[in-house]
């Protein structure tokens, strides 16, 4: 394959895009995976990546993660540390339109031959519960100063009016609420978009999913113990979606303004214009990462009211409290986001805004900023599979340093949606996954269809090549039995 | 069909190719590409409720960028299918003008049939061009 050819392979799996791959490169570009993950990535992540790498203040390497596919701007799976200091800009296009678009994982003390009979009740009442698909209203109705305070707040601000237990805040990356976020750098549109959708899924590939624990797929009993993973064919609920349209405006309102600064004020130029930056330092670039963490916060809230949900539902189908349940959150990743972190380059610290874009922290055991609950076993990394085939909860390891402390997010599409469309048929794909015994809810069979796990790599392969890598541990697979989508 | 969606351009997002005699039928087939994106049956869309979209931009192409947004945020704000009935587009100076009348219905569950919600029209590879025949864009939308 042509692909191979232009990287140099620097060990079995971090191969490299040399400088002189394309004008304009800063730093080269690696992309880690093995050999047979890289022979099935598309081509356009090798142009999407190099691209990166021509970005101002960009340090050491454009990466790419084992889960690498075509993006707009970044691939996905895209990581870029940006040195503030030497110029570094911040960009929408490494974070993606669905700004702090992650997972979150709930376990219950329940297994699965507990929640087997109750399955379908379990899960048509999520389905119910908690809306998905096109557009989509949540049950929580706020003036447009509440709203502006929960974006401003994010999970605490959820946890204050009800939505959710304290120890919740202590499990989120940030403590669910990220301080630098000023609601003014908002547009009225933004907040239009916003304002009905907290406590929704969205479409796509956010889903919610109730998941079995089996005793041969814990990797690690200990850490898996740390998560909270302690009974055999335990029960925990994962989930993933993002700041839905509030985030997708404030993302596509700073394209634009940045847009139109970049050149003739910063005299930035670009090689796609979905890569739109501006200097950090700049009105333009810290307007943007004030109104960035509006809707980090409000994708927070958007889970922390979700999981609200999901303990109302499980409480109601097995008469019994959430607390009783044992309906410990587990931890709540961020897979689009930038962040200032301080990371040391060559023996000396320097602030870096790391954009991870499909991508998600991981941090190894003792870093700061690290729950103070995984201290000493390393960041929980919370990985969704297709909805067929499993998803992994991982740690952060030292050896993560290489990425700036960074992992794959997800298993990673392989086929397009039009030819997943045409290869699968919706009804079908339910009835086989029934047999397999996985229940499955969907608004849209087009998008179910979409979703197939045969439109995406092979997760086994791809948290083996993060391991293998040295970006993350394996501590559990987790198995679906019942899912929930738009 | 004065568009098509595209197989194997954007592997997780959708693309399409959109197609007009004029600039104002271009900008009308790209409108229905986005929203036959969201909703399979666009027939099913009935023209009950009117928004009119007034734009302006230096740059042509993002007008369309800017057009085909108003249909996701009408999405997102009121849960309001819209498609463009009327489009003009008017060059004064060093700016492009665009008035349209857009009209549509909230969205029904039962009615309309949903395929995936779209989060933002991406400038990835995006290009609005003249054609021989008219004019043409290409667009990725977010999924």
């Amino acid at each position: 394959m042509a692909k191979l050819k232009q990287l140099n392979r620097i060990s079995d799996t971090v191969w490299e895009i040399p400088t002189s791959y394309k004008e304009g490169m800063r730093v080269p570009a690696r992309i880690y995976s093995t050999e047979k993950l890289l022979q099935e990535m598309d081509e356009a992540v090798l142009d999407q990546i190099s691209n990166v790498a021509t970005l101002p203040g960009i340090t050491k390497y454009a990466m790419c993660m084992p889960d690498g596919h075509f993006g707009y701007g970044f691939p996905i799976g895209g990581v870029a540390a940006m040195d503030v200091d030497q110029g570094g800009v911040i960009s929408p296009g490494g974070i993606g339109f669905d700004i702090n678009c992650g997972m979150r994982l709930v376990v219950t003390n329940l297994t699965y031959d507990d929640v087997k009979p109750h399955l379908k009740e379990l899960v048509d009442k999520l389905y119910k519960r908690i809306p998905a698909g096109v557009g989509s209203k949540g049950f929580v109705k706020l003036s447009r100063s509440q709203f502006r305070d929960v974006v401003e707040q994010g999970a605490q601000w959820c946890v204050r009016n009800g939505y959710g237990w304290e120890q919740d805040l202590e499990v989120s990356e940030e403590g669910g609420r990220l301080k630098g976020a000023d609601a003014s750098k908002i547009s009225d549109k933004a907040v239009d978009r916003g304002i009905n959708q907290i406590g929704t899924l969205g479409s796509g590939n956010h889903y919610l999913e109730v998941q079995v624990a089996k005793p041969e797929n814990i990797f690690d009993e200990e850490l898996a113990k740390a998560l909270g993973i302690t009974i055999p064919n335990q029960v925990v609920i994962m989930f993933h979606c993002g700041s839905r349209g509030f985030g997708h405006q404030v993302a596509t309102d700073y394209l634009q303004t940045f847009l139109k600064v970049m050149e003739s004020k910063y005299g930035i130029k670009i090689l796609d214009r979905e890569l739109a930056c501006a200097p950090f330092n700049s009105p333009e670039g810290q307007d943007y990462f004030s109104a960035m963490q509006c809707g980090i916060n409000m994708s927070f809230a958007n889970r922390q009211v979700i999981l609200h949900r999901i303990r109302e539902v499980f409480s109601d189908v097995f008469n019994r409290s959430p607390e009783q349940l044992g309906m410990n959150m587990i931890y709540d990743v961020a897979h689009n986001t930038a962040k200032l972190e301080e990371h040391v380059i060559d023996g000396t610290a320097r602030s870096l805004l790391v954009h991870r874009k499909g991508a998600t922290r991981a941090f190894a055991p003792n870093m700061t900023d690290l729950s103070p609950r995984y201290q000493g076993v390393g960041q929980p990394i919370i990985i969704g599979g297709s909805m067929e085939t499993g998803s992994y909860m991982l740690m952060g390891v030292p050896s993560g340093e290489q990425t700036f402390f960074s992992t794959a997010h997800g298993s990673g599409r392989t086929m397009s949606r039009r030819k997943a469309r045409k290869s699968w048929r919706a009804k079908q794909l339910q009835e086989e996954m029934a047999q397999r015994g996985i229940y499955i809810r969907s608004v849209s069979n087009a998008g179910l269809a979409e979703e197939a796990g045969g439109a995406y790599k092979n997760i086994d392969e791809v948290i083996a090549a993060a391991e293998q890598a040295g970006l993350s541990k394996r501590v559990v697979r987790l198995t679906p039995i019942g899912n929930i989508k738009g | 069909m004065p568009y098509q969606f595209l197989e194997e351009i954007a592997i997780a997002d959708i693309a399409f190719q959109a197609w007009g005699d004029t600039l104002e039928t271009l900008f009308i087939s790209a409108a229905d590409a986005v929203m036959n994106t969201m909703i399979d049956n666009l027939s099913a869309i009935a023209p009950q409720a009117t928004r009119k979209i007034e734009l302006a931009n230096n740059a042509l192409d993002l007008l369309l960028f800017e057009f085909l947004q108003e249909f996701i945020y009408y999405k997102d704000s009121e849960l309001l299918l819209l498609r463009p009935k009327e489009v003009t587009i008017q060059q004064q100076q060093q700016t492009y003008h665009l008035t349209a009348i857009a009209k549509g219905e909230e969205l029904d569950f039962q009615r309309h049939h949903q395929r995936v919600d779209v989060k933002a029209v991406t400038l990835h590879q995006f290009q609005l061009e003249k054609t021989a025949k008219g004019w043409q864009a290409r667009v990725i939308l977010d999924i």
